[in-house]
């Protein structure tokens, strides 16, 4: 019931982002046919522009990009003329989502362990150095880390390509540079969990009761520390989908990150447009995924 | 820990690691079975994805490359010299007084898909140029039609009228306004490209979706992905197939610098050729390479003074900001690659032409004219502002570094008072076409090798003039120029023009002349040859096998 209610207030709330994403891009000054080279002659610009009907009064053209949208047409890009919006985010949303996706399972697959081990042997010398490599990742921005591996891996080495997204060797390096900030975020975060979950009143009740140290960790301890880590999850995937720009910008990715932030530069209306709506959507979705992913995980949370 | 508690542990921590690596499996299987296509024979690095690959609405170098392989013009420019030599046509004629050619199409024409090509094609893709509805940001370039302007800014509607005509299947007649000396340049030029009728009539504005897309140049689309890759495949249906030197040839869109650099010293590209895709600041270690070549490009490098705010309307104010420049520090110090300094604005080795000396570095002629404008010293000289384009790193360091030294320079020999102005790219050409600055930085890159493309911008309503100069004498001069058929007597009336423009009113101040870079082995490929426009034909590149 409270899911069902979620997804229909997020009607409205993308039409609002529409409406801001719309009126703000307008507020900007310059338009996408703004070129070094003035065209010949004055009528030339004016033709551009009524061919994409940028010469129409502002709520007539939002009209039409909402009566366009509920046919699920993004418009044709202002930048790339001879392809639509639906064209470039068909090719480039996949490999985002796979470089995403990557990052996401190496971010936990190296976090969750990491992070449990140094609760586990808190104190101990895995402890400081599990949290001082934590901390380094999370300090380290992701410009500095990819030329640094790309340096020691590809150019040193020569182990593995130096850019590009041709073959499963050349995704190794990227996923490592996108996913190493969150990998040392979500070590902390279970870290934190697991004291805290291991102090609980359950946990010392059913050490009273003899239950195994390795027993109690694992199944009771670790399901209630992970609960903060689910909740980064949300934010977490949001920052990775529009993080990725860096990294496919050194990488030379076909994602859609590069697209979204040269959008502004060009004045690329309808990509902008386009793609704020569709990250609003992934947001939006996502979170509401990891919201009931934490209902299923801890039964004493309930939504209203 | 023994075997058991770690095999227990993996077990109880599978609800999350293993779906965990079910995804990241299946993600690596399924794209690895995404791509497996055979290697190109060439790959070159072409800086930016081509905004479109349609010849009539194309701008820029990056769509030129590609563009120019896939389609053709009535003439096509020499590798080597970069001058207009048969394409299309195989031979014309041009009437005494300049205003009428004849192109002789060649008679065995097909388009890559089968079809004929005849003159008829010519005449629908010159005027498909012109139609308002295209919306072509480079019409202008057919402007020396008859009637061409008038069509393309709606005065009239029957494109029958503009002077360009099929007298038979393999004739094509152009009238023009006024003799032009770099016409058949301009036929070289994309603008001007013969595009598929057919497949236009058909598809509309999706016609480059069509695959196989029909071409009538050396090369056909095999791949356009974005951000990717632009693959192409010899055609062998061109005209001149048999010199097309390699079969595939892949074009990759690389912004970054340093990820080009990368991708060549790896081996995973073979040219690069775009001047920005060189680190700054690797330069002068990269130039030293002999696989770094660098040529003289038609492009100039100046700044312009909006006469329109005080105090540059005074010519003389003008003038001693000229003469306070040092343009030899310029170029050893900031762009370091080797570029000519200049007083004049078109660049040393245009065609049909050579320029004059504007004003040369001169302090002590500087300080007098400031003084002679009522400003001693620089008392009493308003605080003034010089609006750049600033980016993040990369190749737009450059303007900022300049603007730093011409402010050092204006202070300490004439005592004024710069304010330096960066801005975004979209915000800064706003604030040029508006006149909203007092110095700016600017630069120009000849469209076709002739005078005209760098003096044309200054007449007083041309919409690249952006000083607010207006100045009779010299609309006067550009517009005789342009009615002289004589090269020579033509080329002195630009002389003169040119001077009113650099030594007299000075409402620009040139700098430097550009320098081109690309980087390849000369041992590995050939023929790319250096020229003054910086266009390299693909169908003459080729790996040397030894």
């Amino acid at each position: 019931m409270y899911f069902l209610k979620r997804l229909a207030f997020a009607i409205p709330l993308l039409l609002v982002i529409s409406a801001l994403a719309f009126g703000l891009m307008r507020l900007v000054p310059g338009g996408p046919f703004d070129r070094e080279r003035a065209p010949a002659s004055p009528e030339i610009e004016r033709n551009q522009k009524a061919k994409y009907h940028l010469d129409e009064p502002l709520w007539k053209q939002y009209a039409r990009y909402l009566r366009d949208l509920a046919h699920g047409d993004f418009g044709v890009s202002l930048k790339y003329r001879n392809h639509t919006v639906n064209d470039i985010i068909a090719q480039g949303l996949p490999v985002s989502m796979l470089l995403g996706g990557l990052a996401f399972c190496f971010a936990m697959g190296v976090g969750l362990p990491v992070g449990f081990f140094t609760a586990a042997r808190r104190g101990g010398w895995p402890d400081h150095l599990g949290s001082f490599l934590a901390m380094l990742a999370v300090c380290v921005p992701g410009l500095v880390i990819a030329p640094l591996l790309i340096l020691i891996f590809s150019i040193k080495l020569k182990l593995l390509p130096v850019a590009l997204w041709d073959s499963p060797w050349h995704m190794i390096l990227p996923v490592i540079a996108l996913g190493l900030y969150f990998a040392g975020k979500v070590a902390r975060l279970t870290r934190e969990g697991m004291l805290h979950a291991m102090q609980s009143e359950f946990v010392t009740a059913a050490r009273a009761k003899g239950l195994g140290e390795n027993r109690l960790l694992f199944k009771h301890a670790f399901r209630i520390a992970v609960l903060p880590v689910v909740s980064y999850s949300g934010p977490m995937l949001a920052d990775l989908l529009t993080g990725s720009f860096i990294v496919e910008n050194i990488f030379q990715i076909p994602g859609i990150g590069v697209f979204l932030v040269n959008s502004v530069t060009n004045r690329d209306y309808t990509m902008m447009l386009g793609l704020s709506l569709l990250y609003a959507v992934l947001l939006i979705g996502l979170n509401l995924l990891v919201d009931f992913a934490y209902t299923w995980l801890d039964p004493r949370v309930k939504y209203e | 820990m023994t075997l058991f508690k770690r095999a227990r542990r993996f077990c109880s921590r599978a609800r999350f690691s293993l779906p965990g690596c079910g995804l990241l499996l299946a993600g690596l299987l399924l794209s690895g079975c995404a791509r497996h296509e055979p290697p190109a024979d060439i790959t070159i690095i072409n800086a930016a994805e081509p905004e479109s690959l349609d010849p009539a609405i194309i701008t820029g170098q990056p769509e030129l490359r590609v563009v120019q392989g896939l389609f053709e013009g009535l003439t096509r420019l020499d590798p080597k010299t970069a001058r207009a030599i048969p394409g299309m046509a195989e031979r014309w004629k041009i009437s005494p007084d300049g205003l009428v050619y004849t192109f002789h199409l060649r008679t065995n024409l097909v388009w890559s898909t089968g079809e004929p090509i005849t003159a008829d094609d010519v005449v629908y893709s010159w005027i498909r140029a012109l139609n308002p509805a295209t919306a072509s940001d480079y019409a202008g370039q057919l402007y020396y039609l008859k009637n061409a302007e008038n069509f393309n800014t709606g005065k009239i509607k029957d494109p029958s009228l503009v002077g360009v005509r099929a007298l038979d299947p393999f004739t094509v007649r152009a009238e023009l306004n006024h003799p032009t000396a770099f016409f058949l340049d301009l036929c070289a030029f994309p603008t001007l490209y013969i595009v598929p009728r057919q497949t236009i009539e058909k598809y509309g504005d999706h016609w480059l979706m069509v695959r196989p897309l029909p071409s009538n140049g050396p090369y056909e689309l095999v791949t356009w992905r974005l951000n990717d890759k632009i693959r192409l495949k010899k055609n062998p249906r061109y005209w001149d197939a048999t010199n097309t030197q390699s079969e595939i040839i892949d074009l990759l869109p690389v912004g970054s610098a340093i990820t080009s650099l990368n991708l060549y010293q790896s081996g995973q590209a073979d040219v690069v050729w775009d001047k920005n895709l060189v680190p700054v600041d690797l330069l002068d270690v990269l130039l030293k390479r002999p696989d770094f070549h660098t040529f003289d490009f038609l492009a100039t490098y100046f700044v312009r003074l909006n006469v329109t705010h005080k105090p540059f309307d005074d010519p003389r104010v003008r003038r001693a900001l000229a003469l306070a420049v040092d343009k030899e520090r310029i170029v050893k110090k900031i762009t370091r690659a080797g570029e000519r300094t200049t007083s004049h604005l078109v660049p040393d080795g245009t065609a049909n032409y050579s320029s004059t000396t504007g004003l040369d570095y001169n302090p002590e002629l500087a300080k007098k004219l400031l003084a002679e404008a009522g400003y001693p010293g620089g008392k009493g000289f308003p605080r003034f502002n010089y609006v750049f384009d600033a980016a993040v790193g990369g190749a737009s360091q450059l303007h900022e570094n300049v603007a730093i030294e011409l402010q050092q320079m204006w202070r300490d020999t004439l005592g004024i008072e710069m304010e330096l102005r960066p801005m975004e790219w979209k915000t800064y050409l706003g604030a040029q076409a508006h006149l909203d600055y007092d110095t700016t930085r600017s630069s120009w890159v000849g469209d076709y090798n002739d005078p005209m493309t760098f003096l044309g911008m200054f007449t007083s309503e041309d919409g690249n003039n952006r000083t607010g100069w207006k100045n009779k004498n010299y609309d006067t001069l550009i517009q005789a120029a342009n009615e002289q058929p004589d090269l020579a007597a033509r080329a002195k009336i630009f002389q003169q023009a040119e001077t009113l423009l650099v030594r007299d009113e000075v409402p620009v101040i040139p700098l430097f002349f550009y320098v081109g870079i690309n980087y390849f082995d000369t041992n590995k490929i050939a023929g790319i040859y250096p020229n003054i426009l910086d266009i390299h034909p693909l169908q003459t590149i080729k790996r040397i096998k030894n």
